[in-house]
């Protein structure tokens, strides 16, 4: 038998009805929260929702329209904030697909029941106030960071809030605090590895028990390649800086799918063509309400995140339905060393720089187990002086204005013009060569 | 002063074959070459006959060619006389960015090639040193 801890038994066990007629109260209130906006004052009334009263029932979801990662761009930076700016006590944003970021402001009230639901995650992979916590997320505007830190705070674990990179370090401080469960992306998980012998240590120096891996795709065999490597339980996490951050979905001591907090999460999972809802087991793209949301309400948000809702029970008992791993994407979005990035913003920065000719190229390798990116660029004949200074400091320029749009350091190389392929019709501009892990 | 090519090229096989033959079909002259590696790409350095009819040539065929002033000038090939022009540039702070020299005939007579930040200023600085300074085609005298 696996030991089970909740952190909330009541709610995280309790039947569908009970569930359903929470969500029905929660999404009232959320719609009044919506109304108070410009976007979704006009928008819900087009489809006859001008008050809460108007939701009777947990189906009168479905007459709302989609809310996109393009309406997020629109209302920015604070059309869809519901609440005075003296009750939001944080601000989130992440990549969006031209350079202007999606925001999500959080109240208060946000900030409480995100920590809330990562405690709650926490717990149901058995960790507890025992554990020392290291977190190797990036701190800052990226959610994975400051999410899992103050979830785990809230557990009571000992929180060594590392952030990314700095592998000697990282590899001192779980020797010197013995560390018990890092939060961590998959690749970096490999990497760390890689980098043991390097920095003179073996597994007996650890007393690592458990690692959450998420912000990047990964197959069950890299999951069971990370478990026998370092002898630790890896469990997967989901979640988008749009729905908080982590904390979303998560696994629990079973790991056998994430179970998704569905009294605060309403998912549904549909066409990404047309729309229409899918049924469990089938897969499609995610689309998700936080029900709880005060300062920026989103009524269904795509996520542009490809899963299905596994069928059947989890043992633990938790009622919630669980999610696949995610399978994919229905946008062309790339996620870089847990970093998401769109090609069009790499795009806007490069054909910005007038030195720059017509084609460029987006290249993704694997450098170890770590993710590199190459941006090719062709120079423009015309604008060439001869000059190699003026060469190197366009080079710099570009990479500069690129990391500040993206937030990863690339490598920029410059070509001659029509080096690089040239493309009938859809340019196919990013060169993925990186193994699937 | 003198006008030299500077072609920005792939660091790759085969690109001063592709810059070569393009000129040789023109019945281009080449005197003096250089290649600048970078890391992913090279620079081609040019002295030509005829400059300005080469980098119509290069452009048209796509390449990123640029005209560029530098320093042509004559050095009588005798032990000390490499010194004897380092001393006039420092006398004037000259930083050199490029150079590169070579002896035409033993004993006889030297050329060097100079990129500098100011022409005119190490020109004259040359002049009163007592070096004569060529333009491309003087190459061909020498």
């Amino acid at each position: 038998m696996k030991k089970e801890t909740f952190w909330d038994k009541k709610i995280e066990t309790a039947d569908r009805k009970i569930l359903d007629s929470l969500k029905l109260k929660q999404l009232k209130r959320l719609v009044g929260y919506a109304l108070r906006t410009v976007f979704y004052k006009s928008r819900l009334k087009a489809v006859g929702i001008s008050s809460p009263r108007d939701i009777r029932s947990l189906k009168d979801l479905a007459r709302i329209p989609f809310t996109t990662k393009d309406d997020l761009r629109e209302c920015y930076p604070n059309g869809l904030l519901s609440v005075p700016m003296s009750r939001v006590v944080r601000i989130h944003t992440s990549s969006g697909t031209t350079g202007i970021p999606t925001v999500i402001h959080h109240t208060q009230k946000d900030l409480n029941s995100w920590t809330d639901l990562v405690a709650r995650s926490i717990s149901a992979t058995g960790a507890g106030k025992q554990d020392i916590f290291q977190n190797m997320m990036t701190y800052g505007m990226f959610t994975g960071g400051l999410g899992l830190h103050y979830g785990a705070e809230r557990v009571g674990m000992t929180v060594i809030p590392m952030g990314g990179g700095n592998t000697r370090r990282q590899i001192q401080i779980m020797r010197d605090f013995g560390t018990t469960v890092l939060h961590i992306t998959p690749s970096y998980m490999l990497h760390l590895y890689s980098m043991l012998s390097e920095c003179g240590a073996t597994l007996k120096d650890f007393k690592l028990k458990k690692a959450y891996l998420g912000a990047e795709p990964y197959s069950e065999d890299t999951r069971s390649k990370i478990e026998k490597m370092w002898q630790i339980d890896a469990y997967n996490s989901y979640g988008l800086s749009e729905m908080n951050g982590p904390g979303v979905a998560f696994e629990c001591v079973y790991k056998t799918g994430m179970h998704v907090w569905e009294d605060v999460y309403h998912v549904e999972i549909v066409d990404p063509k047309t729309g229409e809802l899918l049924d469990d087991g089938l897969e499609g793209e995610l689309v998700f309400t936080n029900l709880l949301r005060e300062a920026t309400p989103l009524l269904r948000y795509r996520t542009r995140d490809m899963a299905a809702i596994l069928k059947g029970s989890c043992p633990c008992g938790r009622t919630h339905r669980r999610l696949s791993r995610i399978t994919g994407r229905t946008d062309d979005m790339l996620i870089i060393n847990g970093v998401n990035v769109y090609p069009s913003q790499i795009e806007s920065v490069v054909m910005k720089m007038p030195e720059v000719g017509n084609n460029y190229q987006i290249c993704l390798e694997k450098d170890g187990a770590l993710d590199s990116l190459t941006v090719k660029i062709e120079i423009s004949s015309r604008m060439f002086q001869g000059d190699l200074g003026l060469i190197d400091r366009l080079k710099e320029r570009i990479k500069e204005s690129l990391r500040a749009s993206i937030v990863i350091n690339p490598r920029v190389e410059l070509h001659e013009p029509g080096s690089l392929p040239v493309f009938e019709g859809k340019a196919k501009r990013v060169v993925d060569n990186r193994i699937k892990i | 002063m003198a006008k030299q090519l500077n072609i920005f090229v792939d660091n790759k096989p085969g690109r001063l074959n592709a810059v070569t033959e393009a000129l040789a079909q023109k019945g281009i002259n080449i005197f003096i070459f250089t290649i600048q590696d970078r890391g992913d790409f090279g620079l081609i350095k040019l002295i030509v006959d005829k400059p300005e009819d080469a980098d119509e040539i290069l452009r048209n065929k796509g390449f990123a060619s640029a005209l560029k002033d530098v320093v042509l000038v004559s050095v009588k090939d005798k032990p000390g006389n490499l010194h004897r022009l380092a001393m006039a540039l420092q006398e004037k702070k000259i930083n050199l960015t490029d150079a590169r020299g070579t002896v035409l005939s033993p004993s006889n007579v030297g050329l060097c090639c100079l990129e500098v930040d100011d022409i005119k200023v190490a020109e004259k600085a040359l002049t009163k040193a007592g070096f004569e300074l060529l333009a491309v085609n003087d190459i061909c005298h020498c």
